[in-house]
């Protein structure tokens, strides 16, 4: 296989884990308004995700670091032109980053409900920007003989990109929502579990339309959508699981759901990495090949450097996140909360 | 103002701000990892209160610097996409690695750190602090090498046919020598800045009347960080002497800007301060010190120091008139001299009196007291605060002194800038950047500020967990 087609793989496989992962830190964030009935029932869904939620993040530097490396090209043409929505994502993240960090720092209902509404807004931003970002790079965004990107922002919200937005949107709500039916207990675990099952059932109509539509637009081949109908199947098996109490396969169901598309929105692009909707000649291409297109890639030797990188330290990673999350594997309910909140907190 | 200087206004704000957070980032886990092992291995209770209450200080810090580094994985292709295209091959794959292999490491450790009081095993929990800090040791290494590359460009050749510099040996890039000087530098300049904090907030708290039982503790924090500030001063100023050898070779004009030495001179001096001027050209008065520019140079208290004007011809004879590349430009080759020649004193300045300092409070404190003057107090504060500015105007000065190249040699930066996107998305962010920066800064000085004059809590012995923590259904032992 073409070094260009394993580094266009890994970095699929950054974006699925970080969207896995951060997609239920996103939900937990988004569901902060609607799930918690009170201070204590608040601070138990953001400690759900309190030791965990940075390592999560740290998938989606890190696949901004590997296209870098690997495909300068699309590094370049995507941030440069993509510049305002990835900029307001910038902004949501280091908003949520600092809510989780600061928000337990002072006693003050003011201060902390503030930092609510950062953790919110950061949330919801870049669980719709992603999806927006994605629906376009796949159906294409103008791009110049120059591989410059010749749109705007307003080039991105087009219908098309803006229902992709709701569906990462309406999943990362549900596996949000998922994931705290099963790391809570009590009262909220149960309501989790019940409002997770009406999210799914929203998302699932969500993204059928989304498919639907991308099947009329498109003539599309037969894996993308093989992924996707996998995808779909994951869905409604989470919220059958949901609904008969089995929480842990449900969290399972929409986690293989949200990899599942992704991986069928990688597939679907293969072998461009950013379509021209210009002309297909100027479209940037993962392979050294000049018969295929312009090429966004890396020098073989680069590439090589790399995977050598990535096969030796991918599983050390993979090891000590996994045994962090087996180390806070404890449900959480309000009883757990410490209390005074604010000035007492160790450490 | 066009793109250009928007977009390196906002480089210069948004990293110059990221580096405010990081040497103490790197510094105090170093610290507070000895503070913990210490205590896990004396089971004397002031090793636990001093890592705790360092510890929440360093968390404080550290949420606002990883926050402002997600903005440096992206920046270069948002502002710089014909930079990222340029050096992508080479200039890409520290990066990857660094959040590979630093990243993941510093934040999923520091995770179980701030978490795992009640879950994991004493010399356990000490280990995640030690990873976080190999974590931050891992990614200053992977950074300054891709860092030292633009100064010092190696391992690498360009391919006329794509217009692109292109990776030929990893390791050269990875061990350059500009590379093996700056991460010591960098490193060194962590600790003396880590240091300074210990002992300034020590010092700050000895000193407060309803402090007073607490003097014991405050004294051992201010003897070590001075003990820790010291060292670290004198790795800074060995491996900055070595690094200004390595400039004068590898920089040569970088070297005359830090001078402002327009004309060769053999021996030269160097000057303390200088009234020039506005243009930075003329001198109207000045300080000297002879021959010591020749020694900071070259090692020789006679050697010779090329001047500005004679490098300048030297440059253009060399770059101006390559035919092969298309991102060179033939253009005037020397940076805005007052800003390489203040910063470079800064730099010098504030790192001296942070080492002095720190030797002056060893002096003081050797008799197992420290002065109880309110002004010992307002000392000790201002050291820290001096050794990040120091590093602040290191950075200035060596990113300046590079000017107008973004990679020396081989490319400008004006060629370096995204030649697409429009001034007002420049403006927009710069601005954005700029406003939440600010209130953020404002934010984290308030909680600093909170959580020194608290200063550090009664001794409670934490449980001793099995790993996984006990079956109890207790309360977390931290909670956000």
């Amino acid at each position: 296989m073409e070094l260009t087609t394993v580094w266009f793989a890994l970095i699929a496989i950054l974006w699925i884990g970080y969207f896995v992962l951060e997609g239920f830190d996103f939900g937990v964030g988004m569901l902060l308004p609607i799930l918690p009935k009170d201070e204590k029932e608040r601070r138990v869904l953001y400690n759900t995700i309190g030791p965990t939620w940075d390592g999560n993040e740290v998938w989606v530097l890190v696949a901004g670091g590997a296209t870098f490396a690997a495909f300068p090209e699309w590094y370049a043409t995507l941030f440069s032109g993509f510049y305002l929505a990835l900029l307001l994502i910038l902004v949501a993240l280091i908003v949520r980053n600092l809510a989780f960090d600061y928000r337990g720092k002072r006693d003050d209902p003011t201060w902390r409900s503030r930092w609510d509404m950062a953790a919110i807004f950061g949330s919801y931003v870049p669980a719709l920007l992603w999806g927006v970002a994605f629906a376009n790079i796949v159906a294409g965004v103008p791009i110049d003989e120059h591989k410059e990107f010749t749109g705007n922002l307003f080039t991105l919200l087009n219908p098309y990109g803006l229902l992709g937005g709701l569906v990462t949107l309406s999943l990362f709500l549900t596996h949000g929502a998922m994931f705290l039916a099963l790391k809570t207990d009590g009262d909220i675990r149960h309501r989790a579990r019940s409002l997770a099952v009406r999210l799914g059932l929203v998302a699932a109509v969500i993204a059928v339309v989304f498919i639907v539509w991308t099947l009329a637009k498109y003539d599309w081949e037969i894996m993308p959508l093989l992924f996707f109908a996998v995808a779909a199947v994951a869905l409604l098996a989470a919220i059958g699981m949901a609904a008969r109490g089995s929480e842990g396969w449900a969290f399972i169901g929409t986690a293989v759901t949200i990899a599942c598309a992704v991986a069928g929105l990688f597939w679907a692009l293969f072998p461009a990495v950013m379509p021209s909707s210009t002309d297909p000649a100027f479209s940037l291409m993962a392979s050294h090949d000049p018969a295929v297109g312009v090429s966004a890639a890396a020098t073989q030797y680069t590439l090589k450097v790399m995977t050598w990188v990535a096969v030796v330290f991918t599983p050390i990673v993979l090891i000590y996140q996994a045994w962090t999350y087996w180390i806070f594997r404890k449900r959480i309910s309000t009883h757990h909360i410490p209390d005074p909140v604010g000035d007492t907190v160790q450490a | 103002m066009d793109v250009l200087d928007i977009a390196r206004w906002q480089f210069g704000i948004v990293t110059v701000y990221h580096f405010l957070f990081v040497p103490l980032t790197i510094g105090l886990t170093a610290l507070i990892a000895i503070l913990e092992t210490m205590w896990v291995r004396t089971n004397k209770p002031e090793y636990l209160r001093l890592t705790k209450f360092f510890g929440r200080l360093f968390l404080i810090n550290f949420a606002i610097g990883v926050a402002t580094g997600i903005v440096q994985e992206f920046q270069f292709g948002m502002n710089w996409s014909d930079y990222s295209r340029f050096v992508g091959d080479i200039f890409g794959a520290p990066l990857a690695v660094e959040g590979l292999l630093a990243f993941f490491l510093e934040s999923t450790f520091l995770g179980l750190w701030i978490f795992g009081w009640d879950k994991l095993p004493r010399a356990l929990h000490a280990t995640t602090i030690w990873l976080v800090h190999l974590g931050t040791l891992a990614s200053s290494w992977f950074i300054l090498a891709a860092n030292s590359w633009m100064q010092h460009p190696v391992g690498y050749t360009y391919n006329p046919d794509s217009g692109r510099a292109e990776l030929t040996d990893f390791w050269a890039v990875m061990f350059n020598k500009v590379q093996l000087v700056t991460f010591p530098h960098v490193v060194m300049a962590a600790y003396m800045t880590a240091g300074a904090f210990v002992l300034g907030i020590g010092a700050y708290l000895y000193v407060r009347k309803d402090k007073e039982h607490d003097r014991p503790l405050y004294l051992k924090a201010i003897r070590f960080g001075a003990a820790v500030s010291l060292i670290g001063g004198l790795g800074v100023a060995i491996t900055g002497d070595v690094q200004g050898k390595i400039m004068t070779e590898v920089q040569p004009m970088k070297m005359a800007a830090a001078e402002a030495l327009y004309d060769t001179e053999q021996p030269a001096s160097f000057s303390i301060f200088t009234i020039g001027t506005p243009d930075g050209q003329t001198e109207k008065f000045a300080i000297k010190v002879p021959r010591l520019l020749s020694f900071l140079a070259t090692g020789d208290w006679n050697g010779k120091v090329e001047g500005i004007n004679q490098l300048r011809e030297k440059y253009i004879e060399k770059y101006g008139q390559d035919p092969g590349a298309t991102y060179y430009s033939a253009g005037d080759y020397v940076p805005v001299i007052p800003v390489t020649y203040w910063s470079f004193r800064f730099m010098i300045g504030l790192g001296v009196l942070v080492a002095a300092g720190a030797a002056l409070i060893l002096w003081l404190t050797r008799r197992g007291r420290a002065p109880t003057s309110p002004w010992f107090g307002r000392f000790g504060i201002l050291m820290p605060i001096a050794a990040v500015f120091a590093s602040s105007w290191g950075w200035l000065f060596t990113e300046m002194g590079r000017q107008p190249w973004v990679v020396f040699g081989l490319m400008t930066t004006e060629h370096g800038v995204s030649p697409r996107v429009p001034a007002y998305e420049v403006w927009t962010s710069v601005t954005v950047f700029t406003l939440l920066y600010g209130v953020l800064a404002v934010v984290e000085v308030g909680l600093l500020a909170k959580y020194v004059k608290r200063g550090a809590d009664p001794f409670e012995e934490p449980p001793d967990v099995p790993l996984g923590g006990s079956d109890d259904d207790a309360p977390l032992s931290f909670a956000y």
